[in-house]
């Protein structure tokens, strides 16, 4: 029991410790890696543990910010308020959104994703409602203050308020896989028809599914808005969509670690890319993405817990 | 003695990493029927399986007189084996005509090919008055005819058939093993007949080979295995023939 | 309603050419029962190819039939060198291999030809045109997709190579065992599509001039085409392109504004494939469980 504890504990520890030691820019930089993990957390939770392939989450991650910036400007609404809007809207837009993919399944589901992901910056740019998006221009955000005197610079305040959300929510989510809805999920994933036989409501748990899903990826753009302080059309791309499934994919995806490891590969890797070839890193993406499905397929979490299983192999008595 | 055209020996083959055969010896002369019978996963389809190169296999495996036992199915094929699989493995979005042409499509000689057309739809009047209706929506009966044509319509020097029987109702099994009858006495094709239902399968052939968790146990001309006692206990025992 | 009849007119030739990038995106479906994200950079990164050598004094034809030449090529290596290796592998797994080749090849295009908007030439010329309701490309580019359509669709139905292809994408395992090639089948039929999919690209070029980013919203145009008409039907995707090329522009014109014409498709999309999953003319396949 003490041994499972430790690490989790080293690891918090370490997390805490961060942004007193690393310099303002990194703490940003460590911020976004949180927002993008909680972006991924959805991801995972839909595709990975529920089967269901999206390759429009951008779409979410887009409400998420635009839901956080036009309340903040327009509103005036203090940024940790926008949050639960954001979860709402993403949790109900989602929901709707799984219902009648509820009928697609495999590539159609994955089609009708990416037309999403596709349509999203021109949804965002539309005329009609310029007024509150600042069409193609976008929004500009305030930095949020630290609160309460604390003794923490802004950066490090963004961090510690992230962190606090993501780690509630990935609990949130933890829970619920564990109980007899996580079963549930990943039953209609692997054999639906025993699942349905069995008096599963497949329906439901695909909505659901969906719903949590999106509710957490765009909390996890409501927070990259607040973080990056500025939202614009162009930034939610269909490429924004494809950079979450590569996280996902790459984290490893049908576990909950997968969405960290996935975060630290998406915002640290183009770099190493552009070091390899500078004006190609999304080839490099491309190909990692080819070598990884054919060869490795449980990603990072899985080479992870490999290493952990053998470990732990060798250390008992 | 007549003349091997299937020459087998020390066949093995799994799947994964689990083995079925574990060595078999087996031949089949250039005409006439040879029974492989045997218990449900005893290694029959295996057999059968490994003999075109649909699973791992090793072993020496000769056919015409050529080793075979690294080829790839389609080029096993093409040097004259026709397989009818279990499952019967018809084209279901195609038409019935269309699967006959499919199984004639590696053949150059026309002529040749619509006088088997014609043959053939002899031999299945059914076949041909369903001839443009989907595959998948005929009857098991009717599939397995589709399955033996298309493997005729190969021409081939030996035919392997896989549990032809396999739940079907008796009258229409009757009515393919007369076919089969036909097709043997009729054809100059060696016939290399899997089947569970042993009584069948030795009225048939001409020899018997039988099969035991991917070993055989037993051979000979098939009078003689059919009043072996113990197979007669084991796979004849109250079997209407 | 005097600007309807235009509209249809302009509904028609624009849908005319998303159709034929529908049909590359049948041909694969056809051959191997995958979905190609990655047809649209496939055929822009084709047209590139072919932008390149008329900028060298080919010949606008000979440039053509050099591009469908190569991209035939291209495509037949895909299939052989990745695709094949997909064969057993999960729905995810294929999807995110089509995504990553789509990503790779925007990228290299990007990398070799760089990110400059070009112009790309029209083979036909501007004279004598429909009274003047469509542009004589828009005419020669949907003569073009309907003569493709037309090889398509007598290769499919009426060759015995045709024949092979339907089958092997049915079932590779009987095409084994009646003697077909199947990984030449299977190759085949993707250097075709790569071959359509080229000859896309160049009829649409013209229309939205030349860049890396010029096929995405096609894709999606033509993933609607070809939902609407049915992914496994030829003539389908081509009615499904027309349909659906009039439906944006009408809806485009009086009902959203032109801004909104992806979300139309996207909505599109949905529609069918909840309330029609086979499209127009697809035939259903009954699965057994």
């Amino acid at each position: 029991m003490q041994r499972r504890l430790f690490p989790a504990v080293f690891l918090v520890a370490i997390a805490c410790a961060l942004p007193f030691a690393l310099p303002s820019y990194a703490v940003f930089e460590a911020t976004l890696v949180i927002t993008y993990a909680v972006a991924l957390l959805g991801l995972n939770l839909l595709t990975g543990f529920n089967g269901q392939i999206s390759l429009g989450h951008g779409a979410f991650f887009a409400l998420g910010a635009y839901t956080a910036a036009v309340l903040m400007e327009h509103a005036g609404w203090p940024y940790w308020a926008t949050l639960p809007a954001a979860a709402l809207l993403g949790g109900s837009l989602g929901w709707l959104f799984g219902r009648p993919a509820l009928k697609l399944d495999g590539v159609y589901l994955a089609l009708a994703t990416f037309a999403l992901g596709v349509a999203t910056p021109q949804l965002l740019k539309y005329k009609g409602l310029e007024t509150w998006t600042g069409g193609s221009q976008g929004l500009v955000l305030m930095k949020p203050e630290v609160p309460f005197g604390l003794p923490l610079d802004a950066d490090q305040w963004l961090y510690f308020f992230c962190l606090a959300v993501a780690a509630a929510l990935f609990a949130a989510v933890h829970n619920l896989l564990r109980g007899s809805v996580g079963l549930n999920v990943v039953a209609v994933r692997d054999h639906p028809i025993a699942a349905a036989a069995m008096g599963v409501d497949n329906a439901r748990i695909k909505t659901l599914a969906f719903g949590v899903s999106a509710l957490c990826t765009s909390v996890g753009g409501a927070l990259s808005a607040i973080v990056v302080q500025f939202v614009a059309p162009d930034s939610f791309s269909i490429f924004l969509s494809i950079t979450l499934l590569v996280g996902a994919v790459v984290g490893g995806l049908s576990s909950l670690q997968g969405a960290v490891y996935g975060a630290l590969f998406i915002q640290f890797v183009p770099r190493v890319a552009e070091q390899v070839s500078k004006s190609a890193p999304w080839a490099v993406y491309g190909a990692i993405l080819i070598v990884l499905v054919l060869l490795w397929p449980t990603g990072a979490a899985g080479g992870v817990r490999h290493l952990k299983l053998r470990f732990l192999a060798r250390s008992k008595p | 003695m007549s003349e091997v055209l299937l020459d087998v020996r020390g066949l093995e083959a799994g799947y994964g990493h689990s083995r079925v055969l574990f060595g078999i010896d087996l031949q089949v002369p250039v005409a006439g029927v040879t029974a492989l019978l045997g218990a449900n996963g005893a290694g029959k389809t295996t057999t059968l399986r490994a003999l075109c190169g649909m699973v791992r296999r090793q072993g020496q495996v000769t056919f015409a007189g050529r080793r075979i036992d690294t080829f790839a199915t389609e080029d096993i094929v093409r040097l004259g084996v026709a397989h009818v699989p279990d499952g019967r493995g018809t084209f279901a979005g195609l038409s019935a005509e269309e699967n006959l042409r499919m199984g004639a499509c590696t053949r150059t000689d026309k002529a040749g090919v619509r006088e088997d057309f014609e043959r053939l739809y002899e031999y299945f009047p059914r076949l041909k008055e369903r001839r443009h209706q989907q595959a998948g929506t005929l009857s098991g009966g009717e599939q397995q005819m589709l399955a033996i044509a298309r493997a005729l319509m190969l021409r081939p020097r030996l035919l392997l058939m896989d549990e032809p029987s396999f739940g079907l109702a008796p009258n229409v099994v009757q009515d393919i093993f007369r076919i089969m009858r036909r097709v043997r006495d009729e054809q100059r094709v060696a016939i290399l007949l899997v089947e569970q239902n042993a009584g069948l399968a030795l009225d048939l052939a001409d020899t018997a080979y039988l099969l035991e968790t991917g070993r055989i146990v037993l051979h000979g001309p098939a009078a003689a295995v059919r009043n072996n006692e113990a197979v007669h206990a084991a796979y004849l025992g109250g079997e209407i023939a | 309603m005097n600007t309807l009849l235009p509209q249809l007119a302009a509904g028609l030739a624009t849908g005319g050419i998303y159709a034929s990038l529908a049909l590359a995106l049948v041909m694969v479906y056809r051959s191997t029962h995958h979905v190609n994200f990655a047809q649209g950079e496939m055929a822009m990164f084709c047209t590139f190819i072919a932008s390149l050598l008329i900028e060298a004094g080919w010949p606008y034809w000979a440039a053509f039939a050099a591009t469908v030449a190569i991209a035939f090529a291209l495509g037949a290596a895909i299939e052989a060198v990745l695709i094949r290796r997909l064969r057993h592998a999960p729905v995810l797994s294929t999807v995110v291999v089509f995504v990553a080749l789509l990503v790779i090849l925007h990228s290299i295009s990007g990398w070799l030809f760089g990110y400059a908007i070009r112009s790309f030439p029209s083979p036909f010329p501007e004279a004598g045109t429909g009274g003047g309701l469509v542009s004589a490309h828009q005419l020669g580019a949907v003569g073009m997709t309907l003569a493709m359509l037309l090889v398509v669709y007598l290769f499919f139905r009426h060759s015995p190579l045709g024949l092979q292809m339907r089958a092997t994408a049915e079932n590779p395992v009987s095409s084994r065992l009646v003697g077909v090639r199947v990984d030449r089948m299977l190759a085949l039929g993707w250097g075709l599509a790569g071959a359509i999919g080229a000859v896309a690209g160049m009829m649409i070029a013209p229309v939205v001039f030349l860049d890396v980013h010029m096929m995405s919203g096609v894709l999606v145009y033509a993933f609607a085409a070809a939902v609407l008409g049915g992914i496994g039907s030829a003539p389908g995707a081509v009615i499904g392109g027309f349909i659906v090329g009039v439906l944006e522009n009408l809806v485009g014109t009086y009902v959203v504004g032109a801004e909104l014409k992806l979300t139309v498709a996207l909505v599109l999309i949905i529609a069918v494939l909840v309330a029609r999953p086979n499209g127009l003319f697809g035939k259903a396949v009954v699965v057994r469980v």
